[in-house]
């Protein structure tokens, strides 16, 4: 099968670089998956799950904060402020982080900016499927 | 003139401050390393980042909230500085740059206790300020930074915001800036090209606009950081040779000391003896 360059990048570092065959990716309206020579596109995502599968056939996941996705000829880069694979995910952190933004939530004090709960919520709720936990 | 003892004690004060000076330079130049390390990973995502808006400003009809200039009135100077001291004059450029360029009615977010302490004392108004950012430096930091200016700039509490800082330009050099973070100046577009925009180019721009706006955050408190280090270690070198010379410069008082006590000793037994001659 054709494989093209996938890139994944995030302002502390350089999450992945390699060869794959094809992958899928949150996108704002729903996940997409790209092959070789897809047409150049540039994708807004969201907070969810990039599943790739690298040219010897492995199968990988990581979470994302939402970011974006840009193809074109010379390859694919996926841009996220933050990515982690399934396998680096802190799950004690993520759980705390969940029951936090929960709580805040439950709560609704006056000074809770519920936009900004939920997102964490969401992030949260993301890293621990993706860490195959819950 | 010191005694002999006095001065055995001023080199072994001074010889303990020169083994501090130069740990300190050591921990700077490893920590300078990393930070330069650091700068290096962000760079990829700093050139696609910069496609994307390349890209999208090639749309011309787009537009943003953050992108849109009006008159202004008060502008809000984000100064990066270092918590601690003893890094030479790195703090002082950062701030005397900002300074220099203020008008009565602008507000300071400070970053670092040097520089709060430096607006503080001068009566500017101080907006917000932000401790120990640099001592474990993460990307959160930076989003935290930048939703306040943000915030501050959408509600219409300043103009303008500006971001001064000391970029690293080398070990021996560092330069203080202030750029532009908001509004976002506008940028020149390349030809997009047949391109598919998913979902909508306003989509995308809604998304990388805040994005764009923290990773400028992030790039000048990378740079900053690996400025600060680079300043300290070179003050700390500067501060062990120059110890180095104040203990060579002592114990050659040291020596003349001895010599002239001995010479004086001397002189006792041979008079001594030759009254006992006579």
């Amino acid at each position: 099968m054709a494989t093209f360059q996938l890139d994944i990048v995030t302002p502390e570092k350089t999450v992945y670089s390699g060869e794959i065959e094809h992958f899928q990716a949150p996108g704002v309206d729903g996940s997409f998956g790209v092959l070789a020579r897809h047409q150049p596109l540039l994708a807004a995502l969201g907070i969810g799950r990039v599943g790739f599968r690298e040219a010897d056939g492995t199968e990988r996941t990581l979470a994302i904060s939402g970011g974006f996705a840009n193809v074109s000829g010379d390859g694919a880069t996926i841009l996220a402020e933050a990515a982690e694979f399934g396998d680096e995910i802190d799950i004690e952190r993520a759980r705390a982080a969940r029951d936090r933004a929960q709580e805040r939530l439950d709560k609704r004090t006056p000074d809770v900016d519920v936009e900004r709960a939920q997102a964490a919520l969401g992030r949260a709720f993301m890293r621990l499927r993706v860490s195959g936990v819950e | 003139m010191a005694t002999l003892r006095q001065l055995r004690t001023r080199v072994a004060s001074i010889t303990n401050i020169q083994s501090v000076t130069n740990a300190m330079q050591l921990v700077a130049a490893a920590r300078m390393r990393r930070a330069q390390e650091a700068i290096a990973a962000a760079r990829p995502y700093a050139q696609q980042l910069d496609r994307v808006l390349q890209r999208l400003s090639s749309m011309e009809s787009l537009s943003h909230p953050l992108m849109i200039e009006r008159a202004v009135d008060r502008t809000a100077l984000i100064v990066l500085t270092s918590d601690r001291g003893l890094c030479g004059s790195f703090n002082t450029n950062s701030c005397r740059h900002a300074f220099n360029d203020m008008s009565p009615d602008d507000g300071i977010l400070a970053v670092g206790r040097k520089g709060r302490s430096f607006f503080r004392n001068r009566n500017c108004e101080i907006l917000n300020d932000y401790e120990d950012v640099f001592r474990d430096l993460s990307f959160a930091s930076a989003i935290t930074i930048a939703e306040d200016a943000v915030n501050r700039f959408l509600s219409g509490d300043v103009d303008r915001v500006m971001l001064i800082y000391n970029t690293f330009v080398s070990v021996a050099q560092q330069q203080p800036v202030s750029e532009q973070l908001l509004p976002i100046a506008p940028r020149e577009g390349e030809a997009a090209g047949v391109y598919l925009f998913e979902p909508s180019p306003e989509v995308l721009l809604e998304t990388l606009v805040p994005r764009h706006v923290n990773f400028q955050v992030w790039r000048a408190l990378l740079e900053s950081n690996a400025g600060e280090q680079a300043a300290r270690m070179r003050a700390m070198d500067n501060a062990t040779k120059n110890a180095g010379d104040v203990i060579e410069e002592l114990t050659r008082e040291m020596n003349k000391e001895r010599q002239s006590s001995i010479t004086l000793e001397l002189m006792d037994i041979i008079g001594g003896a030759e009254a006992v001659a006579q």
